[in-house]
């Protein structure tokens, strides 16, 4: 099934419009356990997902190792009676922005290479803390996406990526202390360095530990405890299909001033090299930079080409297609501009509060109406504007619309958290923490 | 193909090699802002190798089978970059078997129209109950043909079928969003989703009544948990602990959990067993082709087992229990759960609430996660028990804990055992695997749960 077209041609005398969406891609991955190289591993896989229209219907199917264009068109076929109503045109464009996401150097990179930047990484945090276990990944891949429609439309692309990824655990009796830290891209990445950095930071602030009472405290969120705890929900929220269905807390708050006006917040897909852009989404609409908070004012929702003809608006080129299933509205890179204020600065200000450097369980809570609530997986007390050590057994709970609506500071250097969310520190005011008596 | 892996498998130059082949069919089908949104067919066939030398592991997946022989030669060579010690699996009895396992009801090849209808009609009681603004549906039916062979002899050919349900209903109003569901799955059998309607109209009002729940203020309680959430909290706070790839390389923690060593009250005893028929986490062989058994992971409150894949059972000088599984053939097996659960006891709910003055019953499953010792798992539903009774409902509440003392602070165990096979569990990137777990009612003292 390598020819699009004929698969395009095949479906036409079968459905008013028809969408072919090929993606090739092979991944590489090295991964050590318990510090030492354990598995290598390769993977290619092809699946070509085929989207018809008939009598207004939408039917979808998708085949990966299925070699006869038959069986995938009969499938979209048989499901299109039953499918949502299309409401939607294909796109006729075939040109799109310039939007880099490839690196030449990816595919040449070796497994001698990856299994090399591994183990220096492990030496490296090890130095440090001689007993701690590492699990480390490095991964890379390139992909190759084909998309044509019977609008004549048509977006192909090829991609890569390269990753490295450090869990650590450090076991003394029953206590467990998790650090961890990635670093992706659609680049090659040499700077360990940056990454052991990171982690040894963790591991020197949790070396002591210390405990909080049950009470409200102010909490300093790290770029990594924005995007475990606060992002979830607001990802969420700015969904146009959410907003569409009423089940967005934000769905009447277009326009409206919600979040605190030091905060503004973007999707953006255009951004060179980064793991959420692409030339254009997974229905060949072009990608875009859209502001979806300006100044605390809620600026935008994200559209599929579905869900934007539903609503009466334009597709913002965020129809993201997530494994075998059909696109829906998704951010891209989530990018959360920075603000004036130091990190050590926020921690002087702080009499009695906490640092949330990742909340587990926090995206179980009513994500619908922006409730978080999770475990501090890695966290610390501060007291009298010092960092005293970490916290274990805490639980914090909030609502991610009450806390972002007046904080008090937001960091002036933000960075990437797992290649897809661009952050800075956000200090917030009290919170809801438990914790064991 | 027995001939074909055969006489590939006899070509290799490694300790050990297996070669997985996978024919999967999905249905997916599902509702969303009262309307169906979404109907998708998937087929997806391929397979992988996986090759052992000298302790390290190559594997390689590809759906393009006609290669394999390439891919057999590239899973070695990755397995010798990675090997650097003396280490070989031990060689068992080969084993040849063809699992046929028929299917009641087989949603798989129930037509579209039939599923159409009775979603529609669940739908419909949701969006007809008062206050609920959307619902959701999900449902997915997998029909899954393995094929499994390694260098020591093994051919094993299965089905696995599997299939969820999940139905949610969303209300609104006095300034809040609520949410309150039901989760189900079966081995393929359809019936198992038919006639739900009561329970559907069920979640619909208990959503409703959320909007107006008082929250529970954050701290300790004493808690009982019903069968659902005992058995999220028996496979999310204890049974990862008990899975070996956590535990073999990690010293200390080894000393943590030695065998032997108690944990809980002389009425606790945990469970995982993949061989009772019809459960979601059940088979006859695992993905390394080992056969399926019962294990004790705590019994009468002693550590006495864990879980294992053959590699994590060689090294910690332990049987094998037949626990690597991989959730489809782009990933290689490990360590994994079955249906996990705690074995009844002797109290009844009634006795359980009763000897509570200030307290939270929480019953069903919302979510849960855990970082070894330290889990959270989320209720759909929350009481308040006051002076031995239920008094009212409460939001949803988180529970958190470290699980050690956590299970040295279950102090009663009901006698009402149920299996819940809706959900499924994630680990290293594979999700959702299929799985159950169940539990009789626990009371718990002293758990923290988080709220506003």
């Amino acid at each position: 099934m390598d020819d699009l077209l004929r698969i395009l041609d095949f479906v036409q005398k079968r459905a008013e419009q028809a969408e072919v969406f090929k993606v090739s891609s092979q991944t590489v991955l090295v991964h050590f356990e318990a510090n030492r190289l354990k598995q290598t591993q390769s993977r290619e896989s092809t699946s070509v997902a085929l989207r018809i229209s008939k009598k207004g219907k939408v039917g979808f199917a998708v085949g990966s190792g299925l070699n006869d264009v038959d069986t995938l068109v009969a499938m979209a076929v048989e499901t299109a009676p039953f499918g949502p109503s299309a409401n939607f045109e294909f796109p006729s464009l075939n040109d799109y922005p310039d939007v880099a996401v490839f690196d030449t150097e990816v595919p040449k990179i070796t497994m001698e290479q990856m299994a090399e930047l591994g183990s220096q990484l492990i030496t490296k945090v090890k130095e440090h803390t001689p007993e701690l276990l590492c699990d480390v990944e490095v991964t890379k891949g390139v992909s190759s996406v084909h998309l044509v429609n019977s609008r004549g439309g048509e977006a192909r692309w090829d991609r890569s990526f390269f990753a490295i990824n450090l869990e650590g655990v450090l076991t003394k009796g029953t206590d467990m202390l998790f650090v961890g830290d990635s670093e992706g891209s659609c680049r090659f990445l040499t700077a360990v360095d940056i990454l052991a950095t990171r982690l040894i930071k963790q591991l020197e602030l949790a070396k002591r530990k210390a405990a909080v009472s049950t009470k409200q405290l102010p909490i300093i969120f790290t770029p990594r405890g924005v995007a475990s705890a606060l992002l979830p929900p607001l990802v969420f929220a700015f969904s146009g299909k959410a907003a569409l269905e009423g089940t967005s807390w934000l769905k009447d708050k277009l326009g409206e001033r919600v979040f605190d006006t030091r905060l503004t917040i973007w999707d953006d897909a255009t951004l060179p090299y980064c793991l959420g852009s692409c030339p254009c989404d997974g229905e060949a609409v072009p990608s875009q930079r859209i502001p979806l908070v300006t100044k605390g004012e809620v600026t935008n929702f994200l559209y599929d080409l579905q869900t934007a003809a539903l609503a009466g608006k334009k597709s913002t080129g965020s129809g993201r297609r997530l494994g075998d299933r059909p696109p829906v509205p998704n951010t891209s890179s989530v990018v959360i501009d920075e603000g004036k204020e130091r990190f050590e600065d926020m921690v002087k200000d702080m009499k009695e509060g906490l640092i949330v450097e990742r909340l587990i369980g926090a995206e179980q809570g009513n994500l619908l109406n922006g409730d978080f609530s999770g475990n501090v997986l890695l966290g610390y007390e501060v007291a009298n504007g010092n960092i005293v050590g970490r916290v274990k057994d805490t639980m914090v709970s909030g609502n991610v619309y009450q806390v972002l609506k007046e904080i008090i500071g937001v960091g002036n250097e933000a960075r990437w958290v797992d290649g897809v969310f661009l952050v800075p520190h956000l200090y917030c005011p009290l919170l809801s923490v438990a914790t064991k008596t | 193909m027995r001939e074909r892996f055969a006489g590939i498998l006899s070509r290799c130059n490694a300790d050990y090699v297996e070669i997985r082949f996978e024919q999967n069919q999905t249905t997916q089908i599902s509702y969303r802002g009262g309307k169906l949104e979404e109907v998708g067919r998937t087929y997806s066939s391929g397979g992988n190798v996986r090759a052992l030398v000298k302790g390290g592991w190559g594997f390689v997946c590809s759906n393009s089978v006609d290669k394999l022989s390439s891919y057999v030669d590239l899973a070695i060579k990755q397995a010798k970059l990675t090997s650097g010690e003396e280490f070989a699996l031990p060689t068992t009895e080969p084993v040849v078997d063809m699992v046929e396992a028929p299917v009641n009801n087989d949603a798989a090849s129930m037509p579209l129209v039939k599923k159409k209808e009775l979603f529609d009609e669940y739908n419909d009681i949701m969006l007809t109950s008062p206050q609920i603004q959307d619902s959701r549906i999900s449902y997915r039916d997998v029909k899954r043909k393995v094929i499994f062979a390694n260098s020591n002899g093994n051919y094993v050919e299965q089905n696995k079928p599997d299939l969820t349900l999940r139905l949610t209903a969303i209300a609104r109003g006095n300034g809040e969003i609520q949410q309150a569901g039901l989760s189900l799955g079966s081995v393929g059998d359809f019936s198992v989703i038919e006639n739900l309607h009561d329970q559907v109209r069920e979640i619909a009002k208990r959503a409703a009544a959320l909007l107006y729940a008082p929250e529970v203020k954050g701290g300790e309680y004493a808690v009982i948990l019903d069968p659902v959430l005992a058995g999220v909290f028996a496979h999310e706070a204890f049974g990862h602990l008990s899975e070996a790839d956590f535990v073999y390389q990690n010293e200390p923690l080894k000393q943590v959990m030695v065998l032997g060593k108690r944990f809980g009250s002389k009425n606790l005893n945990i469970v995982d067993d993949a061989t009772i028929p019809g459960l979601r986490g059940s088979y006859k062989y695992d993905d390394e082709g080992m056969p399926a058994s019962k294990t004790y992971l705590i019994h009468e409150g002693v550590l006495v087992g864990r879980l294992h894949s053959r590699e994590t059972a060689l090294r910690m000088g332990e049987k094998p229990t037949g626990n690597a599984r991989a959730i489809n053939y782009l990933f290689p097996p490990i360590v994994r759960m079955t249906n996990t659960f705690i074995e009844s006891g002797g109290a009844s709910f009634e006795e359980m609430l009763g000897e509570i003055k200030e307290g939270v019953y929480v019953r069903d499953w919302y979510g849960g996660m855990t970082s070894l010792e330290m889990f959270t798992f989320s209720a759909g539903e929350a009481y308040t028990i006051r002076n031995g009774k239920l008094a009212g409902l409460l939001r949803p509440v988180v529970l958190t804990g470290n699980v050690f003392v956590t299970l040295s602070n279950i102090d009663a165990i009901g006698n009402d055992l149920d299996m819940n096979q809706g959900g499924g569990c994630g680990k290293g990137g594979q999700f959702p695997l299929p799985v159950s777990n169940g539990s009789p009612h626990i009371r718990i003292r002293h758990c923290v749960i988080g709220g506003r």
